[in-house]
């Protein structure tokens, strides 16, 4: 009943050249996926081209993928015998029934439905019952559906309602491919000029070409030495008819003559051509009408179902791609669509506006675009929507603090090179010093320093600078995995263009977070993104701190900033003085940069208590003053009793460590906070 | 211009013969009519004047039936050639979906040729078409004439066909090259079919 199928028709048996290329990734579609992308496919190409081929190896396909699918590959004269015995023998029903487990069916040469009514009636029900329950029929013939003698409009319309596909004539480069493949199959061995030369022979289908191969290799079994490429052309004009084109004719059988029996056009005489007017001999008295309908016909059904075409490349394409292209297959069901180039136009645009969000998603988390609404442009809005909900939900992670700019930054010749390490880097974020790590006691200005940085890094358009204390970094970190919202947290640091970490040292003994910050190191490293970090003792001594980690942070610049020298005191205590009073105060400025403070901080705590007790006082803040505040010289007034405030630290002998110690006023809280030693 | 309606799933295909007076376009289309079966073929209208010249046009509608799903009907129509009836090709030439030119071999007409086929030119011009891309076909018609007569396709494709239209010899009237011509200008008119943006009213 239905013939099993050749082992040898096989995809990778199947040389694909420019002319059956498309027929060949939609056979590929449809094995892959019975029922859900071209049902029905109707392959067309004239004989020996390759269809039976291409059937087979879609069932093989199909088998190899999987081996539940019922597959039946038979040829309409099979289906058609089937039927009628099964109907001579009253089961024509049962018949009918066996066809419901097939999974994929393939029916060869329905060309010969030509007249055959009841045929095409059953195979309009099949069709009809097969697509109803989505599996998949394929269908091949000589002719499109609608070259098909007296076919039913009803089976052509489905036939173009799935996708109808024909395949040409091999280029030269295709027959060549082939010859090869079947002398390599065969075992023979010929000089490539003897199939370049069969090749460039006027043969139009695959198995003429098989047959002149096959006549070569028996030809060299009986020759004595190799063929030559015109001894090879000698062979095939002894054997085959020169006039061979176009590949209608199948090889003719061995031996008998063959003899034309297609008349010439010159050939054809007048028949029933009762028309006056029109002298014999002159010109053709042959269905002109006729002819130039045929012509007509063609070329409008080549032009109407170019569409098609175009529509089933674009479903190809995207479906390659991952996209659903359901809309475009509507398209192709349809009878015909308003406007198919329209149609395109907006699900390509649609495509884009889909690449666009879920490459946004991609930053901003990469759990929501990996979702199918991003394959969809069906669902572009939803698309839309779900990324809107990532950007509302993604705040952007903790910024450098805007009062630390770069240029306040004083620079002397100590921290010179931190801070030319710190512009240097600057100039090509991510390129020239990544990462950057500071290191550097307490309160020498490392925050300032990375705030600085990031505030100059965050000046850039589309930056989007982290720059944080390594504590919060691990409290965020904490949080979000009570919150089981990880995925969310590593989205949010992930789009960030430049992360700076203040004291790193401070994730000692914190794996996960240096687990965490590890991977996302790698991945800014990756995309060149700068990455600067505090510490207060160099990489090699995080001794708590995972290896991984801690040599990445030594493959970058360790630059360290020393304690400010008295020329940075001095500038430091010049501005700040000069911000608050507005004046500089030289000899002020001098006196306290003189105090033998080891940190930034601490000096900055000594002018704030001298301006405090300047204050106080109702006093421009003066050396005296200080002098007073800071060593305790009897130079002011308003001395206030002390003695419920000591701690026993006040001696009269006048220790200046010790009277530096003494707390006089408590100006601000804020103040006694900064000077909290750590 | 209206070829091809994909929502009312219709083909129409309006062919406008042009040339010189005389040169034979009414003898194309009446050709045409005599081989067309008559359920395919519309009633020719034809408005001549006493002298059988055309004044108006002439009008032949072909139903070539439904092709591919949408009913094609080609419309062939031709203008009066004479040079003063020039408002007249004008309306005729409107909508045109391509144009067959048919000129007169014979030697003596050559300048009513060039005339007439710059007058098409200028015309299609003056309707916003592009005369490089519009489908255009020539037939030398009167080719069985003495060949003392004549000027050969050779000399005309020399003479007329500076733009390398597809040009076919004809004899009207015997009806040699008449089809030819039709299916050449019907193939490239259908061949815009792809390009010209389908549906478009």
């Amino acid at each position: 009943m239905s013939t099993r199928l050749n082992p040898r028709y096989r995809f990778d048996a199947y040389v694909v050249g420019a002319a059956n290329r498309l027929a060949v990734t939609a056979a590929r579609a449809v094995a892959e996926s019975p029922g859900s992308v071209y049902n029905p496919l109707f392959v067309y190409a004239g004989s020996g081209l390759g269809k039976t081929h291409l059937l087979m190896a879609m069932g093989h396909h199909a088998l190899e993928i999987n081996p539940q699918i019922a597959v039946e590959y038979m040829t309409l004269d099979e289906f058609i015998e089937a039927f009628n015995a099964a109907i001579a023998a009253g089961q024509g029903e049962a018949y009918r029934r066996r066809y419901t487990d097939v999974g994929l069916l393939l029916v060869d040469d329905v060309q010969f439905l030509t007249h055959r009514r009841e045929m095409q009636a059953e195979l309009l029900r099949l069709t009809n019952a097969m697509l109803s329950a989505g599996r998949q029929i394929v269908l091949s013939s000589d002719r499109p559906p609608n070259e098909i003698e007296a076919l039913d409009e009803r089976l052509i319309q489905r036939f173009a309602g799935g996708l109808v596909i024909d395949i040409s004539a091999p280029d030269y480069e295709t027959r060549v491919a082939i010859l090869r493949r079947q002398a390599e199959e065969r075992k023979a061995t010929f000089d490539p000029s003897v199939l370049d030369a069969v090749a460039t022979l006027p043969i139009g289908s695959i198995r003429e070409l098989i047959g002149a191969l096959n006549r070569l290799i028996a030809f060299q079994a009986v020759s004595e030495g190799p063929l030559t490429s015109a001894m090879a052309r000698t062979v095939l004009a002894k054997t085959m008819p020169q006039t061979v084109k176009g590949g209608a004719v199948p090889a003719a059988a061995a031996g008998a003559p063959t003899v034309s029996t297609v008349p010439s056009v010159s050939e054809t005489v007048a028949t029933d051509e009762t028309d006056a007017g029109v002298s014999p001999g002159q010109a053709s008295t042959r269905d002109e009408f006729g002819s130039f309908l045929t012509e007509i016909t063609s070329a409008v059904a080549r032009q109407v179902e170019a569409w098609r075409g175009r529509v089933a490349e674009a479903v190809m394409r995207w479906e390659g791609e991952g996209y659903r292209t359901e809309r475009l297959q509507r398209l192709l069901e349809g009878e015909a669509p308003v406007d198919p180039e329209a149609a395109l136009h907006d699900y390509e645009e649609d495509i884009e506006r889909l690449k666009a969000l879920e490459a946004e998603a991609q930053e901003l988390d990469p759990a929501v675009a990996g979702r199918p609404i991003f394959r969809d442009p069906d669902r572009v809005d939803e698309a839309g929507a779900e990324v809107q909900r990532a950007r509302d939900g993604l705040s952007p992670p903790p910024g450098p603090s805007p009062i630390w700019r770069l240029d306040d930054f004083v620079e002397s010749p100590a921290n010179r090179v931190a801070v030319r390490a710190a512009r240097a880097a600057l100039e090509q974020p991510g390129h020239q010093y990544n990462p950057l790590v500071i290191i550097g006691g307490n309160g020498v200005g490392k925050t300032h320093l990375l705030n600085a940085l990031g505030n100059a890094l965050a000046a850039a358009p589309g930056s989007l600078v982290a720059c944080l204390q390594a504590q919060d970094f691990v409290d965020d970190l904490i949080k979000a995995i009570e919150r089981d919202r990880v995925a969310w947290w590593r989205a949010r640091f992930r789009r960030i263009t430049a992360l700076l970490l203040d004291d790193v040292h401070l994730l000692a003994g914190k794996d996960r977070t240096q687990e965490e910050l590890f991977w996302l190191y790698n991945h800014l490293a990756e995309s060149n993104r700068q990455m600067v970090f505090t510490s207060a003792v160099p990489p090699e001594e995080l001794k708590t701190i995972e290896p991984r980690l801690r040599t990445r942070l030594e493959g970058g610049l360790v630059v360290e900033l020393p304690a400010p020298d008295r020329e940075v005191r001095e500038a430091i205590v010049s501005r700040v003085l000069r911000e608050k009073t507005g004046e500089a105060e030289p000899e002020l400025a001098a006196y306290l940069a003189a105090r033998p403070v080891e940190t930034v901080r601490a000096l900055l705590g000594l002018v704030q208590r001298v301006l405090a007790a300047a204050e106080a006082e109702q006093e421009r803040p003066s050396t005296g003053i200080a002098r007073q505040v800071l060593e305790g010289s009897p130079a002011g007034p308003a001395r206030r009793s002390t003695g419920s405030r000591t701690s026993g630290l006040l001696s009269p002998s006048g220790n200046l460590r010790s009277r530096e110690k003494m707390v006089w006023d408590w100006p601000d809280i804020a103040d006694r906070l900064i000077e909290d030693p750590r | 211009m209206s070829l091809v309606n994909f929502t009312t799933r219709e083909i129409t295909c309006k062919i406008v013969y042009y040339g010189p007076g005389r040169s034979g376009k009414t003898t194309n289309l009446q050709y045409i009519y005599g081989r067309v079966p008559e359920a395919r073929r519309g009633r020719m209208v034809s408005l001549a004047t006493q002298t059988d010249r055309t004044l108006f046009f002439d009008f032949l509608p072909l139903d070539l039936g439904v092709i591919s799903g949408f009913t094609t009907r080609f419309q062939l129509y031709t203008v009066p050639g004479q040079v003063y009836y020039n408002a007249t090709r004008k309306l005729v030439l409107q909508g045109a979906d391509g144009v067959v030119f048919v000129a007169d071999s014979q030697a003596r007409r050559l300048e009513d040729n060039l005339e007439s086929l710059q007058n098409l030119q200028a015309n299609l011009l003056g309707q916003g078409v592009d005369v490089r891309t519009f489908p255009i076909v020539l037939q030398y018609n009167k080719q069985d004439l003495p060949a003392d007569l004549i000027l050969t396709s050779a000399d005309l494709d020399e003479a007329l066909n500076f733009r390398g239209y597809r040009s076919f010899a004809g004899d009207a009237v015997r009806g040699a090259g008449v089809f030819e011509t039709l299916k050449g200008i019907s193939e490239m008119v259908l061949k815009r079919l792809a390009a010209s943006g389908a549906g478009v009213p």
